[in-house]
């Protein structure tokens, strides 16, 4: 089965990180969470030829990969849409609004939770609480977070990423060099 | 370092206090350079356990006795900082791993040196994926200054530091469920005991903290324990940080000694609700806690005790206002939603008894309510609480139970006003003996 599949690579700076993981975690099965994350990191999602590839390296079964896959909400077995919006729903963000701006998103993007647009570009997902609880209702977008949202600020996010461009996040700060 | 009761938030909301330099300039590392310098393991840890240090992360249980419970004569021992933060309600990790990433790193330094670990995981959420990066770096800037690696500091002392990223799992808060995680499992919980610190990580003795636990240690080990004990009462000595959300007039992280009256907190430092809000019910420590109402909140002081008299936990320090605005059927809901979805579904009680929770409690909230539902609820509630492996399913209980009891009037106005239909079989008509 393994042979009909393409063989998968990480690329050089992401082998030299692997090489790095699997000599620092005590045994090779406890560097599988980091090396899922390196493969997501290069790929956006786990592929199945990916799991072949750790079944080598790590000498892990192919249903513990799959295992983690399935358990861990942010890992993806599937390609995923260019930008996946997480609005957090949980009881903070419910309290300050996150309903009605789920509803908003719904209908500027003309998707339902858990869809993606036609296009591939954007998907929509309700997720948990993002420890953002004073800041809501709050959105992640990749490594970051959107916070204090409001309908006209999603509508400028939503405008710039339909240009191609991440605007600032509320948690990427400015910070001192 | 202590102006103003800034234990751990001096550093809070400035821009460059996550630098090396910063942190140094302002005392950091000092602990350190001295426990190595001056102090035995058990030295270290005898300082924590007379501060009276008790874990941040929701337990409370004493610091430096959890410590104790290494064996004497282990050959490994691993420590774990448990930066998961992913309790409802709950935002003060992040905040200490934001701007100050350089003392959670010097305390974990310090816990390690205490318990004798040689490797040291900060098992950070996935969602914080810019955290991650921010405190790798700050991982990288102590090994570049010698405060990690082969030798520290000269002392013969020697840690490994691995910040290791989540995926996505609430139950990986849990501290066995973490420990499977980073052995590259489901974060599924474990059986206790034994007891992580007996047998953890790969079989071998481990200590899991939460991160403001691990936070305080440098300012204890510079102070001294008298010193610590200044703030706060006997028995819940120290400071605390409340994550606070809700609508009020300023959410955010404070600081404050333990048992500091609610009503003074609240008025002084969070000022009040937000306009046109009226207070209507506190929740405390986190989502996973029974819920205060307004005149209970506004009688308790806030620190382990007086919260323990007043039938609720201090957990997190997540504290969650609920607006008068609000319907506590529709936030029980969202609450039971929760507990469903995170549920890793190992027992049955956690795993059946969260969606049927979630299930019973949503057709209330859309006013298709049957006959018998609230205490239909309360029956899923005695078939899950203290039954499982972890607390997760007393988690949902505890909120559910406590929302069903205190505001039952808001439930039962939902149920359907039909009146109940005849029973049909005789049996349950009672017509039938039954010996």
């Amino acid at each position: 089965m393994a042979e009909t599949r393409s063989a998968f690579a990480l690329n050089d700076a992401g082998m030299a990180q692997f090489r790095r993981l699997v000599e620092r975690y005590p045994t090779k099965q406890s560097a599988l969470m980091p090396a899922l994350w390196l493969i997501q990191d290069q790929e956006g999602h786990v592929p199945p030829e990916a799991v072949d590839w750790l079944v080598e390296q790590l000498d892990v079964s192919a249903a513990r990969v799959h295992e983690l896959l399935s358990f861990y909400t942010m890992f993806r077995a599937e390609p995923q849409a260019e930008y996946v919006l997480q609005v957090c729903h949980n009881i903070s963000c419910h309290l300050s609004g996150a309903r009605p701006l789920l509803e908003h998103l719904k209908q500027r993007l003309g998707i339902g939770i858990g869809e993606t647009t036609p296009d591939g570009k954007f998907a929509l997902e309700g997720v948990e609480c993002l420890a953002a609880c004073g800041m809501g209702p709050a959105m992640q977008l990749g490594k970051h977070f959107y916070e204090k949202l409001t309908p006209a600020r999603v509508d400028e996010i939503l405008e710039s990423l339909r240009r191609g461009v991440v605007p600032r996040a509320d948690t990427d700060r400015e910070l001192a060099e | 370092m202590s102006a103003n009761g800034q234990l751990l938030s001096a550093r809070f909301g400035r821009r460059d206090g996550h630098k090396l330099s910063v942190y140094e300039a302002e005392g950091g590392y000092r602990a350190l350079k001295k426990a190595l310098k001056e102090m035995s393991p058990a030295d270290v840890r005898e300082q924590v356990k007379a501060a009276g240090l008790r874990g941040r992360g929701g337990a409370g249980f004493p610091t430096g006795v959890k410590w104790g419970f290494v064996p004497a004569n282990a050959e490994k021992v691993y420590f774990f900082v448990n930066a998961d933060e992913s309790e409802p309600g709950t935002f003060k990790d992040r905040y200490l791993l934001d701007y100050d990433p350089h003392q959670t790193i010097e305390g974990s330094i310090l816990s390690s040196y205490a318990v004798g670990a040689a490797l040291c995981f900060i098992y950070i959420r996935g969602e914080f994926g810019w955290l991650v990066d921010r405190v790798n770096r700050a991982v990288e800037e102590a090994y570049a200054a010698g405060y990690l690696g082969q030798n520290i500091l000269g002392s013969g002392y020697s840690l490994e530091m691995i910040v290791h990223k989540g995926a996505g799992a609430y139950i990986c808060g849990e501290e066995t469920g973490l420990i499977n995680s980073v052995e590259g499992k489901k974060g599924q919980p474990s059986i206790k005991p034994p007891f992580p610190a007996v047998s953890g990580f790969l079989g071998a003795p481990t200590i899991v903290n939460n991160v403001e636990t691990v936070a305080t240690v440098p300012w204890i080990l510079n102070e001294g324990p008298d010193a610590y004990r200044r703030y706060g009462t006997e028995k819940s000595p120290g400071t605390k940080l409340w994550s606070v959300s809700g609508p009020v007039k300023s959410p955010g992280v404070y600081e404050v000694p333990l048992g500091i009256p609610f009503r003074e907190f609240f008025e002084e430092h969070v000022g009040g609700m937000a306009d046109g809000e009226r207070l209507k019910a506190v929740i405390v420590g986190g989502s996973s806690v029974p819920v205060l109402t307004a005149d209970e909140v506004m009688a308790t002081n806030l620190d382990y005790e007086s919260l323990a008299a007043a039938g609720t936990m201090l957990g997190s320090g997540g504290m969650i206002v609920i607006p008068e605005s609000s319907s506590m059927v529709d936030l029980i809901e969202v609450l039971m939603h929760f507990y469903w979805d995170e549920s890793c579904g190992q027992c049955t009680p956690c795993r059946e008894g969260t969606g049927w929770l979630h299930k019973v409690v949503g057709r209330v909230r859309r006013g298709a309510g049957e006959h018998g539902d609230l205490e239909r609820l309360e029956t899923i509630c005695n078939g899950m609480a203290g039954l499982t492996i972890c607390p997760l399913s007393d988690a949902a209980v505890m909120p559910m139970r406590s929302f069903l009891a205190k505001f039952r009037t808001e439930f039962e106005t939902l149920i359907r006003k039909d009146p109940a239909p005849e029973p049909t079989s005789r049996w349950a008509r009672g017509e039938v003996e039954t010996r």
